[in-house]
């Protein structure tokens, strides 16, 4: 797994002001980059214009859709062949596109290319049902406000597992913050 | 209202209030929704994405939260103007890529922002101080429940609300929470709490959202998963992770101040000393040293200075604020000398008090 991060271009040390580009060699080095690779930490000193270079590069590189394709999995040869071809017959995406960018092209998409991207949903949420609200004109149930659980409530059930469990430490530690809270309740 | 009127007030979510406000700067939610049979903002054509511009700022001229807001087509915004709204979050690295058929509609006290035509048609987000998720939420779902009157959107009874990303699909909900974590960083305890976190499949960022580096001791958790647990469930687990976040770093705190009592005090203080007696620095470095100066205040090392003016500070020493200040472009080695000086004063003016 690699990794990259790329400081933003205002991290200019102080040093910045006497180094040298290590690209062009020309110009004054502003922008300083960490390079982690494989845990290989680098530095780059830059000026801006070749970072802003690397920077699209590194983009290239590592773009959302190269992520999101490691997830699919190409199992039969005969599906990758079906891919190559398919298209959305509303917006004219090539599942290719997809593949290459990360974004769908509409709604529609999610229809089209349903048999492929309903595994890959699969993996990134663990499920592919929605459970959530519904656009007004479609609610089936009344709108109710949000809270937050309450604590007490919460830690109650957790130091009634812990005990199930036998974890007598955590149990102790949950009575005490279950005290606590209600003192603070209190006032 | 004008772009340089946001200069004159503190921004939302570094307000320095709310609960929690010792260990968590802000909460935000964003809400991604697309129009119905018209294709994502980067596959629209230009007619398409005029007409998405023009239909949803008819919705949003409706909603009576947005009585007070401002709308700002991002081809009139210059570079620095850019620079300056994300840099008070009220908009993102990825939607001034382009230009064409752009808006951001933002509410007078910064709390609501919403962009029109950015990878999803549109982006709604209401920033909190402090712990303040389900209130954020309850505000959010009002908004989007007036827009969704007006506008129909691309939404499937299997799939929930459509996005461009298959990563947004679901609720289109993302909940993200900003915290200051110096003590489990000094600690050397930061990796372990934050792998812990990618284990429940929430994600940490840095300051600026996707794409950037955690600096000075701040990070952001957000949730991942979008699909198949209601709005309510993915904030309550969220909640419920920040709120043992927030319990591991008071402990931390805690362990800090009794058993390096001395040493806290010596990086605090450090950190004062160059804040004030320095003549050229970058932003990367003061938000450091702030974040140690911050620590100070809630620790109750530093007295005379409260929370809000070191939050000040971290805004107004951004480039682009800098900028804004000056009313001029400065390079980057003037922005250094600039934001020394500005510093100088604030602490200064502090002093005084």
């Amino acid at each position: 797994m690699s990794r990259v991060q790329f400081a933003p271009p205002e991290a200019g040390l102080i040093e910045g002001a006497i180094m040298v580009c290590e690209l062009c060699g020309k110009n004054q080095a502003t922008v300083h980059l960490t390079e982690i690779i494989d845990e290989q930490i680098s530095e780059l000193h830059l000026c801006e214009d070749c970072a802003r270079k690397k920077s699209v590069q590194m983009e290239q590189q590592f773009n959302i859709g190269d992520l999101l394709a490691g997830l699919v999995e190409f199992g039969k040869p005969e599906e990758s062949v079906e891919t190559e071809t398919l298209k959305c017959s509303s917006c004219g995406l090539r599942y290719q596109d997809f593949k290459k960018t990360g974004r769908l092209g509409c709604g529609e998409c999610y229809t089209n290319f349903n048999k492929y991207l309903l595994p890959l949903l699969k993996k990134i949420h663990g499920s592919i049902r929605h459970i959530g609200k519904a656009p007004y004109k479609l609610a089936l149930k009344p709108r109710k406000k949000v809270e937050p659980n309450d604590d007490i409530n919460e830690l109650r059930s957790n130091l009634q597992k812990a005990i199930e469990k036998e974890e007598f430490e955590e149990a102790a530690r949950l009575r005490d913050e279950i005290r606590e809270t209600e003192k603070h309740g209190d006032k | 209202m004008e772009i340089n009127d946001f200069l004159n007030h503190t921004s939302e979510w570094l307000r320095g209030t709310g609960p929690n406000s010792d260990v968590v700067i802000s909460s935000r939610i964003r809400l991604a929704r697309n129009l119905a049979n018209v294709p994502f903002s980067h596959r629209a054509n230009k007619k398409q994405s005029e007409e998405t511009l023009q239909s949803i700022e008819a919705a949003l001229s409706l909603v009576e939260q947005l009585k007070k807001s401002r709308n700002f087509h991002l081809s009139d915004l210059d570079g620095i103007d850019r620079q300056f709204l994300i840099e008070r979050h009220l908009m993102s690295l990825e939607f001034v890529k382009s230009s064409n058929s752009k808006a951001v509609v933002i509410e007078k006290d910064e709390t609501i922002a919403i962009m029109i035509n950015e990878e999803d048609h549109l982006r709604i987000q209401v920033l909190q101080s402090g712990l303040n998720l389900f209130e954020a939420y309850n505000i959010i779902s009002v908004i989007d429940d007036m827009l969704s009157k007006q506008l129909s959107y691309a939404f499937s009874a299997d799939l929930g609300f459509l996005t461009a990303c298959p990563t947004n699909i679901g609720t289109g909900m993302r909940g993200s929470v900003m915290l200051h974590l110096p003590a489990l960083v000094m600690s050397r305890q930061i990796n372990r709490v934050l792998a812990a976190v990618s284990k429940l499949s929430f994600t940490t960022r840095g300051l600026y959202g996707e794409g950037t580096q955690a600096s000075g001791n701040f990070f952001q958790v957000s949730n991942q998963v979008s699909l198949g647990h209601s709005e309510e469930e993915i904030l309550q687990n969220l909640n419920g992770l920040i709120r043992q976040l927030i319990e591991q770093e008071h402990q931390a705190r805690q362990a800090l101040i009794t058993d390096n009592r001395a040493l806290v005090e010596d990086r605090v203080w450090r950190s004062y000393g160059i804040l004030k007696s320095a003549h050229i620095i970058t932003s990367q470095e003061t938000i450091e040293l702030l974040s140690m100066v911050r620590l100070g205040v809630d620790l109750k090392i530093v007295k005379d200075i409260d929370c809000g003016a070191v939050n000040e500070l971290f805004i107004l020493t951004q480039p682009a604020h800098l900028q804004k200040i000056e009313g001029r472009k400065l390079s980057s080695q003037e922005r250094d000398a600039k934001r020394a000086e500005l510093v100088h004063e604030k602490i200064a003016k502090l002093e005084k008090k």
